[in-house]
C-alpha cells in the first residue's frame, strides 16, 4: 500500500495517538521538574532524613530501568492499596523517572553557581531561601537548560514505553496498526517519523528558544 | 494494604530469574561490543570529507538518537519479514541496540575527539604521519580517558535497557518475570526481584566503570 | 573553653564600634589568625596590610561572619557577634543571631559578585527589599541616591555584564551602602582591577572617608591610597598584629624589622 493511501486510512489513528503522546509528555514534563527541583535541593540539605530519602529515591529510579519501574507501578502497586489508572500510571513512571535524573543536573547547576554569588548573597544577610530562589536558582537555570535539553528528548523517548500497558499513545497505535496490516515499515517507520519531528522541530528549537529567553535575562545578550 | 510477600515463592522463582539474568548479561554485552565498534565508526564517518558521507551519517545518528529505542526494536523486527528477510527476537534486538547505542557511543567518541588539542594534528601532520595512523597512534589514545565516563554510562543504560527486548519475545529479566507473574497471577515477587536484581547490577557496574576510569587515566599517564 | 572572660555586652565607657577579643582561627593545624585583639573605635578608617598568608582577608571575613571562629569573641557596637547570650553565658551565635547581626555590616569583594541577572539598580535594591524589608518606593530612591554618590546614576539600568570592572566595583559599593551598615569592609577591592580603573573606585572611598562618618575595614595592596586616606594601619604577619599606628609614623619611620622588609619589598614592586 503506498504511502499517501496507508496516511489517508490510518492518518486519524496515528494523528489521535500523538496527541496522546504529547499529553503524557507534557504531564510527564511537569513532574520530572517538580521532582528534579525538591530531590536535587534535597540532596543538599542539611537535614540526613531529607537528604536520604533523595539520594534513596535518585539511586533507585537510576539504576532500574523505566520498564520495569512502569509494570511495577502498574502491577505491584494495587497490592499496596495504590490502583493507578493506566494513563496516570504512565506519566507518573517516565515523570518520576527522568526526575531522578534530572535531580542531578539540578544539583550540578546550583553547585557550579559561582562562590561569589552565595558570599554577595550572604553579606547582604539574606535568608538561606531568599538566597536560594533570588539569587541561585535564577543563575542555575542558564546552567541546567542545555544538558535539560536533551533530558526532555530521553523523556518524549520514555513515553512510547506506556504503550506496553495499553495507553492508546502513538507506539500503541503503530503497533495495532502493525498487528492488523502487517504494513511494518509504513506504521513503525511513520511513528519513528513522527517522533523523530517531534524532538528535533518540536523540543530543540523550543529549548534553544528558551535558553536564549534566559540569557537574555541574566543580561547576556 | 493486600500484599502478603512470600518468601517461599520468591525463592522457587529464583533460579528462574537468575537464569534469565544471565540472558540479560549476553544481551547487554553483546549489544555493547557491537555499539562500541559502530559508534566509532559513525564517529569517524562524520569526520571526513566527504560532505554526503558526513551529512547522511549526522543524519542518521541524529535520528536513532531522537526515536524511542523500543519502536526501533518493533521496526527492525517486524520490517523484515515484510521483506521477506526473517530475522529472530535475538537478531533483531541486537541489532537495535547495537545501533541505537552506536549513535550514543558516537557522540561521546566525537566530543572526545574534539577534545584533543589542535596542536596534536599540526604536530602529526608535521612528522608526515597518515590520517589514519593519526588517528590510531595519537588522537584516539588521547580521546579515550575522558569519554570513559561516558561509555560507562551507556553501558549502564544498556543494561537497563535490556527489559525491552521482552516486547519482541526474548527471554531475558522482564520477559522472565512477566511469565512468570502470568502463570502464577503473582507479580509482587517476580517483579521486585527483577527491580533489586537490576540494581544489584547497576549499582557496581558503575562503581567498576568508575574504578576502570581511573585505571586507564593512569596508564595513559594523563592526572 | 572559659568564656567568663568574656563580656555578655561591652561597657558604656568602653564600647568601640569593633572588638576582637582574643580570636584565634585554625586551618586544621595551621593557626592563621593567634589570639588576636583589635579595637576600631566609630568612624574610623583602619587599613590592612601584610603578605598573603598573613591572615589579614580572614580577619575580614571572620567580621562578615563567612568564616567561624576557633577562640575569642568578636563584638560589632558593643553586642557579641559570633557568640549570642543564652542563659546568662555567652554561647557560639546560631545562625538567625548571625543573619540578625551580619545586617550591620556590609562587605565588597574583590571580584564584585554582582548579581549578573539583575540590573544596577536591582542589585542595589535588593538587600532593602528582601532583607530590610523597605518598600520598593524607598528602597529605589535610597539606591538611586547611592548610585549617584558613586557616580553610576546613568548606569542604573545596565546589567553587569554591560559594566567595566570599576563600574561594577562602584556598584558593588552602593549595594554594600544600600544597606546603612554601621561597619564597611572592602576586601582588596581594587586588585581585580586594570591600573586605569583603580582611580574610580579609589575616588568613591575617598569620598565615603571625607564625608561620611563610616567605620571602614579596608585590605589592600595600594600603599600610597591606604596612607592617604587610612586613621591607622595594621601591619600583619604570621597571624598577629605585627605594628600598627598612624600611617606618617608606620610608612615613614616602621619600627619592626619585619615592617621594613614588607614595605621596602612593596616599594619595589612598584
Amino acid at each position: 500500500m503506498p504511502i499517501w493511501e496507508f496516511l489517508e486510512t490510518y492518518g486519524n489513528r496515528l494523528a489521535s495517538g500523538t496527541l496522546v503522546t504529547m499529553a503524557q509528555f507534557g504531564l510527564a514534563t511537569v513532574i520530572a521538574i517538580v521532582v528534579a527541583l525538591v530531590a536535587g535541593l534535597g540532596k543538599m540539605s542539611h537535614n540526613w532524613l531529607i537528604r536520604g530519602t533523595a539520594v534513596v529515591y535518585i539511586e533507585i529510579f537510576r539504576g532500574t530501568s523505566l520498564l520495569v519501574q512502569l509494570y511495577w507501578i502498574f502491577f505491584v502497586l494495587p497490592l499496596f492499596g495504590v490502583t493507578l489508572p493506566k494513563f496516570t500510571a504512565g506519566f507518573l513512571s517516565v515523570g518520576l523517572n527522568v526526575g531522578a535524573y534530572g535531580a542531578e543536573l539540578v544539583r550540578g547547576a546550583i553547585q557550579a553557581v559561582p562562590k561569589g554569588q552565595w558570599e554577595a548573597a550572604y553579606a547582604l544577610s539574606m535568608s538561606p531561601a531568599k538566597r536560594m530562589r533570588r539569587i541561585i536558582l535564577p543563575q542555575a537555570l542558564g546552567l541546567m537548560l542545555p544538558p535539560w535539553g536533551n533530558l526532555l528528548i530521553e523523556l518524549l523517548k520514555g513515553t512510547a514505553l506506556v504503550a506496553l500497558i495499553s495507553v492508546a499513545d502513538l507506539m500503541f497505535q503503530a503497533r495495532q496498526i502493525n498487528a492488523s496490516t502487517f504494513l511494518s515499515a509504513q506504521s513503525f517507520g511513520i511513528a519513528l517519523i513522527i517522533y523523530y519531528i517531534l524532538a528535533r522541530f518540536g523540543i530543540t528549537p523550543f529549548m534553544r528558544w528558551m535558553e536564549r529567553v534566559v540569557a537574555r535575562r541574566l543580561g547576556k545578550t | 494494604m493486600s500484599f502478603d510477600w512470600r518468601w517461599d515463592f520468591a525463592w522457587e522463582i529464583l533460579p528462574r530469574l537468575l537464569a534469565a539474568t544471565l540472558n540479560t548479561l549476553i544481551a547487554a554485552g553483546i549489544g555493547y561490543a557491537i555499539a562500541l565498534v559502530l559508534g566509532l565508526v559513525f564517529a569517524l564517518a562524520q569526520r571526513t570529507d566527504y560532505k554526503i558521507l558526513t551529512f547522511t551519517t549526522r543524519e542518521f545518528v541524529e535520528f536513532i538518537r531522537s526515536t524511542p529505542l523500543v519502536l526501533q526494536i518493533f521496526f527492525i523486527f517486524y520490517v523484515g519479514p515484510q521483506f521477506g528477510i526473517r530475522l529472530s527476537p535475538w537478531m533483531s534486538g541486537m541489532i537495535a541496540i547495537g545501533l541505537h547505542y552506536a549513535a550514543y557511543l558516537s557522540e561521546v567518541y566525537r566530543a572526545g575527539i574534539e577534545a584533543v588539542p589542535r596542536g596534536q594534528w599540526e604536530a602529526a601532520r608535521a612528522i608526515n604521519m597518515s590520517t589514519r595512523d593519526t588517528y590510531f597512534r595519537i588522537i584516539i589514545p588521547q580521546a579515550l580517558p575522558p569519554s570513559i565516563a561516558g561509555m560507562g554510562n551507556y553501558l549502564v543504560g544498556i543494561l537497563k535497557d535490556t527489559p525491552m527486548l521482552s516486547v519482541i519475545g526474548v527471554a531475558e529479566l522482564m520477559h522472565t518475570a512477566n511469565s512468570i507473574g502470568a502463570e502464577n497471577y503473582r507479580f509482587l515477587e517476580p517483579f521486585t526481584m527483577v527491580g533489586i536484581i537490576f540494581l544489584a547490577i547497576s549499582l557496581p557496574v558503575a562503581g567498576l566503570v568508575r574504578l576502570f576510569e581511573v585505571w586507564v587515566r593512569r596508564k595513559m599517564g594523563v592526572r | 573553653m572559659d568564656m567568663s572572660i568574656y563580656p555578655l555586652e561591652l561597657p558604656e565607657g568602653d564600647r568601640p564600634m569593633v572588638r576582637f577579643m582574643n580570636v584565634t582561627k585554625r586551618y586544621g593545624t595551621l593557626v592563621v589568625l593567634d589570639q588576636l585583639h583589635l579595637d576600631i573605635a566609630a568612624g574610623e578608617m583602619v587599613s590592612v596590610i601584610g603578605p598573603s598568608g598573613s591572615g589579614k582577608t580572614t580577619v575580614l571575613r571572620m567580621l562578615m561572619t563567612l568564616e567561624t571562629i576557633n577562640g575569642g569573641v568578636i563584638y560589632v557596637d558593643g553586642q557579641p557577634l559570633t557568640h549570642m547570650e543564652k542563659g546568662g553565658v555567652l554561647v557560639p551565635a546560631d545562625e538567625r543571631h548571625l543573619r540578625k547581626m551580619r545586617a550591620s555590616i556590609g562587605m565588597c569583594f574583590q571580584h564584585f559578585n554582582l548579581f549578573p541577572h539583575m540590573t544596577a539598580l536591582q542589585n542595589c535594591m535588593e538587600g532593602p527589599v528582601q532583607v530590610l524589608g523597605l518598600s520598593r518606593d524607598e528602597a529605589r530612591a535610597r539606591s538611586e541616591e547611592l548610585l549617584s554618590l558613586v557616580g553610576m546614576i546613568e548606569k542604573k539600568d545596565q546589567h553587569p555584564s554591560r559594566l567595566s570592572g570599576g563600574q561594577q566595583q562602584r556598584v558593588a559599593i552602593a549595594r554594600a551602602l544600600a544597606m546603612r551598615p554601621k561597619v564597611m569592609l572592602f576586601d582588596e577591592v581594587t586588585s581585580a582591577l586594570d591600573p586605569e580603573v583603580i582611580g574610580e573606585v579609589t575616588t568613591v572611598i575617598r569620598q565615603l572617608v571625607a564625608e561620611h562618618n563610616l567605620t571602614m575595614l579596608m585590605v589592600t595592596h595600594q600603599m600610597g591610597f591606604a596612607r592617604d586616606i587610612s586613621d591607622r594601619i595594621c601591619f600583619f604577619f604570621g597571624g598577629k598584629i605585627e605594628e600598627q599606628g598612624a600611617p606618617a609614623d608606620l610608612f615613614g619611620d616602621p619600627q619592626r624589622d619585619r615592617t621594613r622588609q614588607f614595605l621596602s619589598a612593596v616599594k619595589e614592586a612598584h
